[in-house]
């Protein structure tokens, strides 16, 4: 096993998924905490059709323009979602699940477009749908570093906004800041972490990468800027034990690796999280029962305790 | 008769959508059904490993399982405290990692094509006709969904009033003594089947796609439930049969198509709609500015 860690292919590998990890728990707290969990999802799969379009207007089978036509669809569809539910009745998962039926939908009339024509074949377009963490290369990790370092950064410097049109956009908005922008501009982050996320695990585990970390570490804190680090902290750990486990197997994928052992830590959060967990609430509501008994006791002792007394002063 | 058989699967997976995914929009439920959509791989898998066989109804059987689990893993999640959004989106992922593991594993002596099993093709539908004692009963899907379509329908007539309050106020529901989490699972548990009897023949994104798309277009026409489920119907089965012939005159998806059509009556329905679209809402904002003016 030791090995392992020295063998520099790997070396990558791990690097890349911790990264990505990192970035996804970062942003993915503020995407929990605006209940927009499924967003992952949703962009995830709205990014079919732009790199349909990239693929047919450039005619080059490049990871680059890929995501360059992912990210580009990706920042529509959160147009398009935020659209759907500012000028309509229609909820957030709604509009969501329309922007993602839709997307997908076009995307697949597109890929057969491709397939009846000219093109060629499209074998590396779903290639890079359902993505291969075990062939990252020292390049994608570069992308995956500066990624990282972005979104980070812009996470660090408008904290306190994003804080803000996490718990009460209202009274942000009261502040004047341009609370449309802001939540614009978060969407466009976790656009950026899915795109980059998809090339590594694919399509359907990237949403977890976004998902299981953040709301792991609401099981451990009320503080935000402990959760952010937490949820950071459990998807880098998560990426890291899954490349590991996958480096020591043969066949295992290093994806649906890490995402279960996101699912591991979540379970393990729900049970053990200090206050909010399973365990905490059940004991809590034993010594509440039994601190209850007592006092009843206590209290009806005395009652009849006191009753007696009275009985025999009145006899 | 192709096109006849396609459209009517078209039109009886909308219908099961249809009805059903109104009452997911007004429980802000809506993406279960992508979610129970993905979360059936680990199911089919084992019905396969076990079975040894690739028959569709061992498939059928294990994804049906795995979709009632991924219901009440969510209702488990969201009852000790997790988010419901968030609740949906760990179980499936999981769900599917689980699916995915399982198949690399076993990848020697599994030849499951991924595509095939997830994400069927609707255009296959009437070669995988139904034959009993010899006689040509028409494709196994329709069947199916038609059977599924009778259950839901039967479920909805009997106990309408029932799921209508559960939907807009379960509070009321439960103090008037409807079992609100026995309706809740017999929901979920409609919509898990109406997923799994449809995504094998027609494809998971036309199911997801029906689910939400045609009753959130409804939404914006209409304020009465028994209206939504109706213009519902009606935009389903429109979008089923624009989607065949757009297909067929483009050359592409026929699924995807169908999609397509209900994301345009959607996008229409967004601007056009007399009560609540977006260009009414301007044109009555500028009115009664222009009457304040004054």
């Amino acid at each position: 096993m030791l090995n392992l860690i020295t063998d520099p292919n790997l070396q990558w590998i791990l690097l890349g998924s911790m990264l990505l990890g990192i970035s996804t728990g970062v942003v993915g707290t503020f995407a929990y905490l605006r209940k927009q969990s499924l967003i992952g999802d949703t962009l995830a799969h709205a990014a079919l059709p732009g790199i349909c379009i990239a693929f047919m207007l450039t005619e080059v089978k490049s990871v680059g323009l890929f995501m360059i036509g992912a990210i580009v669809a990706g920042m529509i569809a959160t147009v398009g979602i935020s659209w759907i539910t500012r000028y309509s009745r229609i909820k957030q998962d709604a509009a969501m699940g329309i922007v993602l039926s839709v997307f997908f939908g076009l995307g697949i009339v597109l890929l057969t477009q491709i397939q009846h024509s000219s093109y060629g074949n499209q074998s590396g377009l779903d290639k890079f749908l359902f993505g291969q963490a075990a062939s990252m290369t020292a390049k994608d990790v570069y992308t995956m570093t500066s990624v990282a370092v972005v979104l980070i950064v812009v996470c660090a410097l408008l904290f306190k906004e994003f804080k803000l049109i996490s718990f009460d956009p209202g009274y942000a908005r009261g502040l004047g800041f341009s609370v449309a922008m802001l939540e614009q501009l978060l969407l466009w982050l976790v656009t950026i972490a899915v795109v980059v996320g998809i090339q590594a695990v694919g399509v359907v585990l990237v949403a977890a990468l976004l998902i299981t970390p953040a709301v792991s570490a609401r099981y451990w804190t009320d503080r935000l800027g402990v959760m952010t680090v937490l949820s950071g902290l459990f998807g880098s750990l998560s990426g890291a034990i899954g490349t590991w486990v996958s480096a020591g197997t043969a066949q295992l994928p290093t994806g649906p690796l890490s995402v279960l052992t996101a699912t591991a830590v979540f379970v393990a959060s729900v049970l053990f999280g200090p206050q909010r967990g399973v365990i905490a609430r059940l004991v809590r509501r034993r010594t509440a029962k039994r601190d209850w008994a007592a006092e009843n006791a206590k209290q009806s002792g005395a009652g009849v305790g006191a009753s007696a007394k009275e009985r025999g002063v009145s006899a | 008769m192709s096109g006849f058989w396609i459209m009517l699967t078209g039109a009886l997976v909308a219908s099961c959508c249809g009805i059903l995914g109104c009452f997911l929009i007004l429980r802000r439920m809506a993406l279960v059904g992508d979610a129970i959509s993905h979360s059936v791989l680990p199911g089919i898998v084992i019905a396969f490993l076990v079975s040894g066989s690739r028959d569709s109804f061992f498939m059928l059987f294990g994804a049906a399982i795995l979709g009632f689990l991924t219901v009440f893993l969510i209702q488990l999640f969201q009852q000790s405290g997790v988010q419901n959004d968030a609740s949906i989106g760990v179980v499936f992922t999981s769900l599917f990692a689980a699916g995915v593991l399982l198949v690399s594993l076993n990848a020697q002596h599994v030849d499951l094509d991924l595509d095939c099993v997830l994400y069927g093709e609707i255009a296959y539908v009437q070669w995988n006709s139904l034959v009993l004692g010899g006689v040509d009963l028409g494709p196994k899907a329709v069947w199916l969904l038609g059977i599924t379509l009778f259950i839901i329908v039967a479920l909805m007539t009997l106990f309408y009033k029932q799921f209508k309050l559960c939907a807009f106020d379960p509070a009321l529901a439960a103090a008037i003594g409807i079992p609100v989490a026995l309706f809740h699972y017999v929901l979920m548990g409609l919509v898990s089947m109406a997923t799994v009897s449809s995504f094998e023949s027609v494809g998971a994104i036309l199911v997801v796609g029906l689910l939400i798309v045609p009753p959130a277009t409804a939404y914006l026409l209409t304020d009465r439930l028994g209206a939504m489920i109706g213009l519902s119907l009606v935009i389903g089965v429109i979008s089923s049969v624009g989607g065949y012939y757009a297909a067929a005159a483009l050359d592409a998806s026929i699924a995807g198509c169908m999609v397509c059509v209900a994301g345009v009556m959607f996008v229409l329905a967004f601007l056009f709609s007399p009560s609540h679209g977006f260009v009414v809402r301007k044109l009555r904002q500028r009115v009664s500015a222009a009457r304040e003016a004054y």
